[in-house]
């Protein structure tokens, strides 16, 4: 397949592991955002190709591991309603809330659908009049202006049964609250492609500037995360602190405006919590109130429901980059993906179930 | 979750008032919405979640290419690769 087998090639990805072996001299801690990343990079063991010197921590880059918990009781309340059809990507569907996950609501007579792309759910919503059609808009940048869209064209068709259950998260106030941590060990980011794809990379300067840390935005082949770490050590061997681009042929400095714009329309800037974290200012997006019939939170009152995480999950700390699953004294015992305690078990993606499948 | 899959736009029509493209993924062919880009019959799209949110630089990725697979040619030529 074109723009896929070529990034693929082993000869190619080793050239480039080995430059990376001829140009690191010293010990650097680099940290991948995106939990696709991470999977890649354990898959293809990528890792372990590299230089002793070169450390790779996992970021916090996997929304279906960074939605709260509360979130997820909140989306099973509202799927177990019997008016409700709940449009779900299939991730989330096994990630546990408090007591039970979607399949379970499913397996109790709860019409719980997965959709592969929101506009599917906006035509359930046309199809089915008498029902409430409720999608649940997960995602970083990456999956923003699908999600928007799903609203604006529900708006567009004026149905008044859909809306979406919003838990959207962005990157950048993520790697601020990483590098602003007096635990922070991360040297060098390697910046999530495809957020960049929508986004662009205009973002990040400002926190190069402020954080003194080189950043190289990088895709999910092999080829491209061997590329974006050569490029970031090569940045700090160097001493050069500014962004890279190493994914050129998807990415851009201004990224995709249109699809920015219909971010900024439908949604707004707020707090987020995020799993196994906590609480990150202005790190998420929520729908703006002149959408509030699109609302699901609105239309549902599910506002009250509170949740607490698992006291034995360090899940917090692998998110900020600051220890690896194998630190966990529940890793592969009683956390285990068919029963994951925290955010980085639930997710493929994550990087606890990414170890687990790989490297057990 | 953020994962986008290269595909070639083979045809593009308007639905439901949004510009649609049917999309050919080495084979395997799927509707994608083509509202956020500009992007012609025969474009390659990364597609993510049934939209497209980049069109691929065939120039910017043989660039790329390129530059990686000159990568370490030079120390081969030089002969510096096995003394260093």
């Amino acid at each position: 397949m074109k723009y896929v087998t070529e990034y693929r090639d082993a000869a190619l990805v080793k050239n480039v592991i080995e430059e990376i072996h001829r140009t690191v001299t010293r010990p650097w801690t680099l940290m991948e955002i995106c939990g696709g990343q991470t999977h890649a990079i354990v898959r293809h063991g990528i890792d372990q190709l590299l230089p002793h010197q070169i450390e790779l921590v996992h970021g916090p880059g996997c929304p279906v591991c960074v939605t709260p918990l509360e979130l997820i009781d909140k989306a099973l309340e509202i799927a177990s309603r019997p008016d409700v059809i709940f449009c779900s990507y299939g991730d989330m569907l096994r990630v546990p809330g408090s007591k039970r996950d979607l399949f379970s609501i499913k397996a109790q007579g709860g019409d719980v659908r997965v959709v592969y792309s929101p506009l599917d759910a906006v035509t359930l919503a046309q199809q089915n009049p008498a029902k409430q059609i409720v999608f649940f808009a997960i995602g970083f940048e990456t999956t923003a202006p699908p999600n928007v869209m799903s609203v604006l064209q529900a708006q567009r068709l004026g149905l008044k049964n859909f809306s979406i259950l919003v838990s959207h998260v962005r990157v950048p106030p993520a790697i601020s609250a990483i590098l602003g941590s007096p635990h922070n060990r991360v040297q060098g980011f390697l910046l999530a492609g495809h957020v960049c794809s929508i986004m662009g990379y205009w973002e990040y300067p400002p926190l190069v500037e402020k954080y003194k840390i080189p950043m190289a935005v990088t895709g999910f082949e092999p080829l491209d995360v061997a590329q974006g770490i050569l490029t970031t050590v090569q940045l700090l061997e160097a001493g050069k602190v500014e962004v890279a681009n190493a994914y050129q042929r998807a990415v851009t400095l201004e990224g995709l405006k249109p699809a920015q714009d219909a971010i900024n329309k439908v949604f707004m800037e707020c707090d987020r919590k995020w799993r196994g974290i906590g609480e990150i200012p202005m790190s998420g997006w929520g729908l703006r109130p002149e959408f509030d019939q699109f609302n699901a939170e609105k239309r549902f009152d599910v506002d009250a429901i509170r949740a607490e995480e698992s006291p034995l999950c360090i899940a917090g700390q692998i998110l900020q980059g600051l220890k690896k699953p194998h630190d966990c004294s529940a890793f592969g015992k009683q956390c285990t993906p068919d029963n994951p305690l925290g955010a980085t078990m639930v997710s493929s993606e994550g990087a606890c179930a990414a170890y687990y499948r790989y490297r057990e | 979750m953020c994962l986008g899959v290269p595909g070639k736009i083979i045809d593009i029509y308007q639905k439901g008032g949004l510009k649609m493209a049917k999309v050919d993924f080495g084979g395997v062919f799927r509707e994608a919405c083509l509202d956020y880009v500009e992007a012609k019959v025969d474009d390659y799209c990364l597609i993510h979640v049934g939209f497209a949110i980049s069109i691929l630089s065939e120039s910017e990725a043989m660039e790329t290419l390129d530059l990686l697979k000159q990568i370490g040619e030079f120390e081969e030529q030089l002969g510096t690769e096995t003394q260093t």
